[in-house]
Order: C-alpha cells, then structure tokens, then sequence
C-alpha cells in the first residue's frame, strides 16, 4: 500500500508535468484574449492546426523548434481573423468561436492525412530528478523547455498586466471600453492583437501535443483541451501564474485516472477525468453572485 | 393593411435573403479552396447534388442525417429567445441517450408502446434536468449559462464513458464499451414504406410545437417580452426564473430525444458512438436559423445534405472525408461572419445611392444651367 502510494503520487506529478503544458498554453492565450474583454471560443481550432502544421514543418525541416514557431503563427492567423471579425457589430463572438474551431480541425484533418505515417522529429527533454537513480522518479520529472517556457511566460504576463504599459492597455480595453476609446486607443484593435497573440500561444499548445506528448499527429490528438481554455481561465480567475496552477491541476486531475487503474483501482476512471469540470463548476457555482462578480473583465459578458 | 403586410414580408426575406447571400459567398470560398487543391468544383458540387437530393436513396439518408440536429439544435434555439446562449447541447443529447439506453433495458419484458413512451419520457426528463440546472444555476447564481453547460457537456461524456465502462456494460462488447442492447424488437421503426426512421418525424414535431408555443401562446408571449426586455418583463410581473427554468428544461428536453433517437432507431445502445459533435454543429444550427424553429428547417436540410453526400464524393472524387468539415467549417465562419457585413455592405450601398442620386442631380443641374445659358 505504501509502496503503492507513492506510485501513485509519481505518476500523478508526472503525469501533471507531461499534461499540463498544452493546458498552461492554452489557458494563457485565453487569458490575454478575456482581458482584452472578449471570449474566444475557437482555441481548439487553432490548437489542432499547430499540431498539424507544427508536425508538418518539423518532419519538413528536421526541427522541432521551427515547428514550434510555424504552429504558433498559423494559430495567430486564427485569432487574428476573430478578433477582426468579432469586432464588427452583430457577429457573435462564441458562434465565430466555434465555427474556427470546426474550419481548423477540417483544415487540419484535411491537410494532415499525410502527416499520419511519418515520424517527425520530436522535441527534447531532460530530467529534473538529477538527486536520483531511481528510473521512475527520473521519468516522471522529465521535462522540456516549452514547460520552462510556459512558466516564465505565466510570470512575465502576471508582471505584465500589473505594471507595464500595454498590459494596462489590454486591461482598460477589458475593464471599460468606453475608457479605452476616451483615452485614444482603437479598442478593437487592441482585442485583435490579444486574440491574436492568444491563439498563438494555443498553436504552440497544439505542437506540443504532435511534438513531444503524446507525441505523434493523428486526428484524436487533441481531445478538448483548446474547449477548455475558457474553464481553466475561470479557474485561474483571470491571473496568468493561477493558469499555471490550474494547468498542472488538471493534468494531475487527468493523470490521476490513469495512475489509479496502472495502480489496480480501475474504479471511477473516467469520473477521475471529469474531476476539473467538477472543480470548475463548483469554483463557478460559488465565485458567482448575483451582483457584480468583481474579477472578471467587465466587458466580458460572463 | 396590405402595406403593413408588405413590410412583415420583407422583414422577413431580409434575414433569409441575407442568409443565402452568404451561403454563396461560402460557396464559392469552397469552390476556390477545391480549386487549389486540385480538385474540380464542378465535379464535388454535382455528386454534392446527386448524393443529397439526387434521387429517393439519397434523399432518405439526408432526411437520416437531418433528425439528431433538428432536435439537437433546440438547445441553443429556445434560449437564445431570453438572451442567453447555451451550448449543452452535445451533453443533454448523452444524457438523454444514456436515460433512454437504461430505462429501455429495465423495461425489456415491457410492451413495446410503454417502453417506447419510457424512453421517450425519461431522455426528455434527463435532457430537461441536465439542462434545467443550467438555467437554475444562472437564475439562482448569476453563473454564466454558456461556460456551465460546455463544463457540463464534459461531466455527461466523462459519466457516459463511467457507465458504459462499468456497472452497464454488455461484457460482449469489447472494442466499443457499450450498454446492453434495447432489443432489436423495441427499436425504433422507419416510416412505412421508406428507411427513414421516426426521429424525423419527431424533429418536425417539436420544430411546429415551439414556433407554436412561443407565436401563439401566453408563455411565448412573456418569453418574447422577456428576452426583449428583462426589466419590462419584471414591471409587468413575469416570473423571471419560472420562464428561464421552463425554457431550459424545455430545450434541454428535447435535444435528449435527439440522444434517444440515436439510441433506439440507430446504435440501439447507448455507447462513445453518441458523441459525435452534433452538439457542437446544432449550436450553429440555432445561430445560421437566427434561432427560429421555423428556420431550423432549412438549415438542418441543408447539413443534412452535406452529411449525406459526404460518402459519395470521398468515393468518386477521391477526397478524404475531412473535405465536408472543411465545407462546414467555411459556411459557419462566412455566415456568422457575415452578419458583420452585411448591415455595414447595407448601409454603404444605400450612401452610394444617396451619393449618386446627389451626383445626379448636380449633373442634371449643370446641364440645365448650361443649357440655360446656351440659350440666353
């Protein structure tokens, strides 16, 4: 049992490092899209585009981290086409959302039958378990930079939105519209680029699925993570070093189904997997009032 | 008289008018995305054609492909007449299909009628409360209906995949963990003398019941007034939470059936097959039919087609199947995209015609004085 325990615990903390990542991606660029004041629902396109054109490009150019770069700014086309569109009056910006995301997994499946066979070059990982010999332990702290990426961005975004001068820009677009045009910002604009910069980082999500874990392009690849982004940003309410917790809870969450049935409880396995919904649910349910709810971006109509 | 019904009719061609604009917009983005691929459009859009309405087979398979997203498609339609956009669609329609899968299996010696009326009963009853606790949840809470009902759609599938896995589970089938099967004699029958089966029906049912309700009965009078104008609807002393917990249950319910219909006139167990993102593609039924149930019509005629000839044109035109997805992904994006333009296209073209008017005129005035001074 005891032995057991920590079994478990490992592969719950691996399984949360490995997991995590696509999730703490995503929930960034939702994170800078909702302070802007609008939701995008399409991350999930963007996300399974960056899978495919990130696994394209690295099987095309022998490099994982040119990959990387091309998911990112095919993900970016994504946002920049919401955050245009869903700046002209009467189109809704959730519709538009996943509307995108039904034209990016088609796009994707579409140009990515191809991609299926092949083995393209994966990113690289190291492990942070140097204290230790024991292989278990060094395979569950194996990691890779975009992790590092991940965390220094939720940092550099946390510091950003407090005290530098374009986060305050993005806030004020999020917090009062009417401000933000009252000081002379074009506040579409500013949406633009956010969702922009968003689903950029969602494409990097998605590369990541096809690059390093799982690890190979196929059409079940991404399995609602982009949807999710939304939730997990309600989770972190609204603070991008929140969206780094919130990402290694749901993966722990969703790794715990799996250490459980590799420990012999096969019970409850998907109802594990169901357990951040539950979690976000709750948080909603309780954080919601009826009066103002104080932590969202005001011009997001949540 | 005659004039006010003029202009009820061009208020409502304008919509549809607007609508079909922009699916040919669409279609001829597909037709340029067909063309740098390769492919002929000419030759995709005629077996689109032939595959759809071409003859009595392809017919029936759309009408087929039709019935889940008619129903489905509810979700997002009925409450989007209060304002609010609810996207649980895909949810409602596995917990709907689930409640019909066991309350067929506990009621396999039943007659057919009460099983049949079982199932139907308790997917509308699952659906409605699924949800009706999203409407609960924004009534009571303030929690926001669109991000509770996506949660929920993942809590239905994570509990679905649970039961299928577990306590319901056929131990025979293996590949695709399933329920037990209802009984072949307790499935679903085709309508005489086609193979289409009765969801259609169903579909078409409630698509007159809800334009019924909400055109000609007091509660889709207060419904109107209430997703006109909330504190109207206080003033006059509406129940705010009666109407939304109504409306919620109401759309839950029937995109249940839509989970009922696939379990008992196609898979006839509840199993994965029954996430299969009609959910997502009804939300965009509600937002193309402007959420008319009326319009629900045409455009789930429409994804039917689409659907139906899917199998044809991978066949004769070589294309792989994600083609269809393509197709839909750029009819949803042009056409809600489009909104955005059309107003504004509107408004510009009437500029221009005031401006051509004035240019006109100006013309006409120089020339007149021109020839005014011709003559003097």
């Amino acid at each position: 049992m005891d032995q057991n325990f920590w079994l478990i615990l490992l592969a719950i903390i691996g399984g949360a490092i490995r997991v995590s990542t696509p999730f703490l991606f995503v929930s960034l660029g939702e994170c800078i899209t909702e302070k802007s004041g609008r939701i995008n629902l399409g991350h999930e396109g963007s996300m399974i585009m960056g899978a495919m054109v990130g696994y394209g490009v690295s099987l095309f150019t022998g490099s994982a981290w040119l990959g990387i770069l091309a998911a990112g700014c095919i993900g970016s086309l994504f946002g920049l086409f919401h955050g245009w569109i869903c700046g002209k009056k009467g189109v809704n910006d959730i519709a538009m959302g996943i509307a995108l995301i039904m034209l990016g997994t088609g796009l994707a499946f579409f140009f990515g039958k191809s991609l299926i066979k092949p083995t393209a070059p994966r990113l690289d990982d190291f492990s942070l378990a140097w204290w230790s010999s024991v292989p278990q332990i060094t395979q569950a702290f194996r990691i890779n930079w975009l992790f590092i990426l991940g965390i220094i961005l939720a940092v550099v975004l946390h510091y950003g939105f407090k005290y530098s001068r374009w986060g305050m820009i993005v806030r004020v677009a999020g917090e009062n519209e009417e401000a933000g045009l009252a000081l002379g910002y074009n506040v579409n604009k500013i949406r633009t680029i956010s969702s922009a910069l968003g689903t950029f980082l969602s494409g990097i999500g998605g590369a990541y699925l096809s690059l390093y874990y799982p690890g190979s392009w196929n059409e079940g690849l991404s399995s609602g993570q982009g949807l999710m982004a939304v939730a997990l940003v309600i989770f972190a309410r609204w603070k991008p070093m929140q969206c780094f917790v919130a990402s290694l809870l749901f993966g722990g969450a969703g790794a715990l189904g799996p250490a459980l049935q590799g420990a012999g409880f096969s019970y409850g396995y998907y109802l594990f997997n169901a357990t951040p919904y539950i979690l976000t649910l709750i948080i909603i349910i309780t954080s919601s009032s009826k009066k103002e709810s104080g932590v969202a971006p005001a011009e997001l109509e949540i | 008289m005659a004039k006010n019904s003029t202009t009820k009719l061009i208020s409502t061609l304008k919509p549809v008018l607007n609508t079909l604009v922009a699916l040919s917009i669409s279609l001829v983005f597909f037709a340029l995305f067909l063309l740098i691929i390769g492919a002929s459009p000419k030759e995709v859009f005629t077996y689109m054609i032939e595959g759809s309405v071409g003859n009595w087979f392809s017919i029936q398979n759309t009408l087929l492909m039709m019935a889940p997203l008619m129903l489905v498609a509810f979700c997002t339609v009925l409450p989007a007449k209060l304002g609010m956009v609810v996207i649980g669609g895909e949810g409602a329609l596995v917990v709907g299909g689930l409640a019909s899968a066991v309350t067929g299996i506990a009621l396999a010696d039943a007659s057919y009628a009460l099983t049949m009326s079982g199932m139907f009963l308790s997917a509308f009853l699952a659906g409605g409360i699924w949800i009706g606790f999203v409407g609960l949840l924004k009534y009571y809470k303030g929690a926001n209906e669109t991000i509770v009902s996506l949660l929920m759609n993942y809590i239905a599938i994570a509990l679905l995949n649970h039961l299928v896995e577990g306590s319901l589970r056929d131990p025979q089938s293996l590949n695709k963990p399933s329920t037990y099967h209802i009984g072949e004699s307790k499935m679903m029958g085709d309508i005489a003398g086609t193979d289409v089966h009765y969801g259609v029906i169903i579909g078409l049912f409630f698509i007159l019941f809800t334009y019924f309700i909400y055109h000609f009965t007091t509660f889709g009078f207060s419904v109107r007034i209430t997703g006109g104008n909330k504190k109207a609807a206080r003033l006059v002393g509406l129940s705010l939470g009666k109407i939304i917990l109504i409306t919620c249950f109401l759309a839950g319910g029937i995109s249940g059936l839509a989970g009922m219909v696939e379990v008992t006139a196609i898979h006839g167990r509840a199993n994965a097959s029954l996430i299969a993102g009609f959910g997502y593609t009804g939300i965009l039924v509600s937002f193309l039919s402007r959420h008319n149930p009326i319009a629900v019509l045409p455009v789930t005629f429409l994804f039917g087609a689409l659907a139906a000839s899917n199998g044809l044109i991978q066949r004769r035109c070589e294309l792989p199947d994600a083609t269809m997805v393509v197709l839909q992904g750029i009819i949803f994006v042009t056409i809600i995209g489009w909104e955005g333009f059309s107003g504004k296209m509107a408004l510009q073209s009437f500029k221009k015609l005031k401006f051509n008017l004035y240019g006109s005129k100006l013309l006409a005035d120089t020339f007149s004085n021109y020839r005014r001074s011709y003559k003097s």
